[in-house]
């Protein structure tokens, strides 16, 4: 089912972040929400994820089981990549799935470490993992890429088409080639969009 | 090379605070020594090697070990019961306003009200043998429920809302969130609290007088006019509270490292 979004408003104060904002993220399929800083799309998204309600405005089709890679990247400090995954995920679930995806998304080697002992793009991979493995049937992602130098975005980008298949995608970016690389739809946002 | 030179600076500065503690300790005692030799009574002030070979002949007596267990068992219950309810009330009070609310006055009287008038009055209610619990319940209470409420109040709100997205349960949510946050409240609200149950805990012995407890000890020390059995008695409960606030904390930072790793 595509999410359909209708006439959403949402304001701050007297500050009007969306005003009547109306969309389509089809289904099983990756959209790419661009636009200005302060747009809304960040806005948009929690209030797709639940987080904020719009002050007016419709939304049907958000799946109940959702997954997300946030604009920070919101781990349990003192716990290690693994331990982070393993949160989200049912307790009978395989260290061994974990550990084969956080390697698979170059982290071999600091699987151990606390992830606040870990570079902002290392702890960036642990936040990705984490949403590829949580039981979801859509995905929000905000920024995913933010802090990955250009071979490891290559890498992370493959490893995001590897395994999204099957689920909706809805991603906040500002790079026009991220869109073309994942083959993407676009929403382009504009301030106040109608 | 950088992390070891950089250990080594701490090794040396813990060696000179050390140090200093150890030289501040001796000048205590030489001052104390000088006044109990200038004064020259010692039901006055009593020297501190006297009160040494005291304590000596303390462990030697037949009833030493049950007098401190006696004490001890009913202080720490208190103060474990105060460490369960204040979290419970703490968590209770963090989901539901109008709990804390209604709370709010029974903490701030307790806090303010002073030890002896709550020893007196749970004197009409209790009896002496049970006292020190009571009194080392109520007034670890409040601490830990403040401290507690702080800490959860203080949850990162992003780190809940990220647990609410991927459905994460109640379990997960103690162990992965809301404990590693708590953490330094709730060791703070123990190295606080611990001493304060034992000072409130004896000053309910000594005005209950419960046979076979460090309070009555000291009781009998006043009454007799024995400074020395007072003093080496007051060590005995300085080393006791000590002793158990080392082994509490311990047993904190040993919880929260397996919980880390696990």
């Amino acid at each position: 089912m595509d999410i359909v979004v209708s006439g959403l408003s949402k304001s701050f104060g007297t500050n009007l972040v969306l005003d009547g904002f109306n969309a389509v993220f089809p289904e099983r399929e990756i959209t790419c929400l661009m636009g200005p800083s302060g747009c809304g799309k960040t806005t948009l998204l929690n209030i797709l994820m639940g987080f904020i309600k719009p002050d007016s405005g419709s939304i049907q089709g958000v799946p109940a089981l959702k997954s997300a890679v946030f604009q920070e990247d919101r781990l349990c400090e003192t716990f290690n990549a693994v331990s982070n995954v393993k949160l989200v995920l049912n307790s009978k679930s395989d260290s061994g799935i974990i550990v084969e995806h956080l390697n698979q998304i170059g982290l071999k080697g600091s699987l151990d470490k606390p992830v606040n002992e870990l570079s902002g793009g290392m702890r960036r991979r642990v936040a990705i993992v984490r949403a590829i493995l949580a039981k979801s049937d859509i995905l929000f992602l905000d920024e995913p890429f933010k802090g990955l130098d250009d071979d490891t975005k290559k890498d992370v980008m493959n490893y995001l088409l590897d395994n999204l298949k099957g689920r909706t995608v809805v991603m906040v970016t500002h790079n026009m080639d991220e869109v073309k690389s994942l083959n993407a739809g676009l929403i382009q946002m504009e301030g106040k969009s109608k | 090379m950088f992390s070891l030179g950089v250990q080594n600076m701490n090794d040396n500065n813990a060696k000179k605070i050390r140090m200093e503690k150890t030289a501040a300790v001796v000048f205590a005692l030489i001052v104390w020594q000088a006044g109990a030799m200038l004064l020259d009574n010692s039901m006055l002030l009593v020297s501190p090697l006297t009160v040494i070979k005291r304590l000596f002949t303390l462990f030697f007596e037949s009833d030493f070990l049950s007098s401190v267990s006696f004490s001890f068992i009913r202080i720490v219950s208190g103060f474990l019961l105060a460490l369960a309810a204040g979290s419970l009330f703490a968590i209770i009070a963090g989901r539901v306003h109008i709990v804390e609310v209604m709370l709010w006055p029974f903490m701030t009287a307790i806090k303010t009200v002073p030890v002896a008038s709550f020893i007196i009055l749970c004197l009409i209610w209790l009896s002496s043998s049970n006292l020190s619990i009571f009194i080392g319940f109520i007034m670890v209470l409040p601490i830990v429920y403040t401290n507690m409420l702080q800490g959860i109040k203080s949850t990162d709100v992003k780190l809940l809302e990220m647990a609410n997205l991927f459905n994460v349960s109640w379990y997960k949510r103690l162990k992965y969130i809301y404990l590693p946050q708590l953490k330094p409240y709730i060791i703070s609200a123990g190295s606080v609290s611990i001493g304060l149950a034992w000072k409130a805990g004896t000053a309910a012995e000594v005005i209950g007088i419960p046979e076979g407890s460090i309070g009555e000890k000291l009781y009998e020390a006043k009454v007799y006019f024995s400074s020395a059995d007072l003093l080496a008695w007051t060590l005995v409960i300085i080393f006791a509270s000590i002793a158990f606030e080392k082994l509490f904390l311990n047993f904190l930072k040993k919880f929260f490292r397996r919980l880390e790793r696990s």
